[in-house]
């Protein structure tokens, strides 16, 4: 955490097609919310049980922090700095009910799967801190680049842990009811500690470690 | 009266809200390096998930249920919580300025923590009564105080273990974390 640097407004010279890229790649490897800033672990190990509930959480945290950062960036020479926080966190909140309400309505099986934890994206603390330390200084079309990269980091990362742990934890892999492949002896014997809950901390554990020793990410 | 209890265990070991749950990790691993600060921070959560489980739940069965806006709960909670801290830290620093110094910096962080507003939304979902409610917030703080003080004594140790660099620090948390979920597990039998 606080490895990132405080970004001000960028320079009006610098071409802006360059800089939404850089951070777009920036959300997506450099301050991959997960695995590098250790933000929003909650979801991260409640949902990722299956592959299915990592994307429906993916897209949701995408849509929340896009909507996000759009409005806030757009209004944010309105907000005063004294109740800034309580004016994102409404905002974050009425794009969630939003975002709840869509899915009991037309993904009933997801919305009852993932829970509680749609209705938590409100304290996820990658949104809140995309609001605080981007969306709340830069403009628009950078806001946008920025939630499409942290968001898209978040998602890829879940995605990664959900494999693992679906691959094992069943010993197949189901992308929304259509089987891709069985391992032949593990399918009959899966080994189910992994979508339990102490396989999700050894999972990501373990593959924290991994991207250290290959050196994707450095150590404290 | 057995329901009250059956509530708590539930709530406290079974369904752990760390480790069963995964609500409240960012606390969980960012302030259970010392010994101290996990009994303070498990103290400061408590506290606001009684008064907000409480609060919430008057909300939920007097106002949301009667008027049918259930859908309205997440941005009144979070706004029901946001401001009972305030309060709470307010009042905790007018009377007790020993407590507001343990607790200080914490009571401000409890806002966007999952572990509150996840125990409200749990009492809701699950239809408690104000009763309810508020024991099986006391199971939730209790659970994550047990767990916060467990994994502290641990990382203090860890500390000064060989462990491999690339372990160091957040990974061999995780794995630790593991170990201690699958303890828990056993509470199942108690159900």
């Amino acid at each position: 955490m606080g490895q990132e640097r405080n970004k001000s407004e960028y320079g009006v010279r610098q071409n802006a097609g360059a800089v939404f890229w850089k951070e777009l790649v920036k959300g997506l490897v450099i301050s991959n919310p997960v695995f590098i800033l250790t933000l929003g672990l909650c979801p991260v190990l409640a949902v990722t049980s299956s592959i299915d509930n990592a994307l429906g959480m993916g897209a949701g945290v995408i849509f929340v922090l896009l909507c996000s950062n759009i409005i806030i960036s757009a209004i944010r020479k309105a907000i005063p700095a004294l109740v800034r926080i309580p004016v994102f966190i409404v905002i974050i909140a009425t794009f969630v009910t939003i975002l709840s309400l869509v899915f009991e309505a037309y993904l009933p099986p997801l919305h009852e799967s993932l829970g509680i934890y749609l209705s938590l994206i409100v304290v996820n603390c990658i949104i809140l801190g995309r609001a605080e330390v981007f969306a709340s200084k830069n403009n628009v079309l950078y806001s946008i680049a920025d939630a499409l990269g942290i968001g898209l980091g978040f998602t890829i990362a879940l995605i990664m842990i959900s494999l693992f742990r679906e691959v094992l934890g069943t010993g197949g892999l189901t992308v929304f009811g259509s089987n891709l492949f069985n391992i032949p002896v593990l399918s009959e014997h899966p080994m189910t500690f992994f979508i339990s809950p102490p396989g999700a901390f050894l999972v990501i554990g373990l593959l924290m470690a991994l991207f250290r020793w290959i050196g994707v990410i450095k150590g404290d | 009266m057995t329901d009250l209890i059956t509530i708590f265990v539930v709530t406290a070991l079974v369904n752990n809200i760390v480790l069963a749950k995964f609500l409240g990790l960012c606390p969980f691993f960012g302030v259970s390096k010392k010994l101290s600060n996990a009994i303070s921070m498990g103290m400061a959560v408590t506290l606001v998930m009684l008064i907000a489980s409480a609060a919430t739940s008057v909300i939920y069965n007097y106002l949301l249920v009667p008027f049918e806006v259930e859908f309205m709960q997440i941005v009144l909670y979070i706004l029901v919580i946001a401001s009972l801290v305030q309060i709470v830290e307010l009042i905790i620093k007018r009377t007790n300025i020993t407590l507001y110094n343990s607790l200080g910096i914490y009571l401000p962080l409890i806002t966007t923590n999952c572990a509150v507003l996840g125990i409200t939304l749990i009492n809701s979902a699950a239809d408690y009564t104000i009763l309810e409610s508020v024991v099986s917030a006391l199971g939730g703080g209790i659970g994550f105080t047990l767990v916060l003080i467990i994994m502290s004594g641990i990382r203090e140790k860890l500390d000064v273990a060989d462990t491999p660099p690339a372990m160091k620090g957040l990974p061999i948390a995780f794995i630790t974390a593991a170990l201690l979920a699958l303890a828990f597990l056993g509470f199942n039998g108690l159900m």
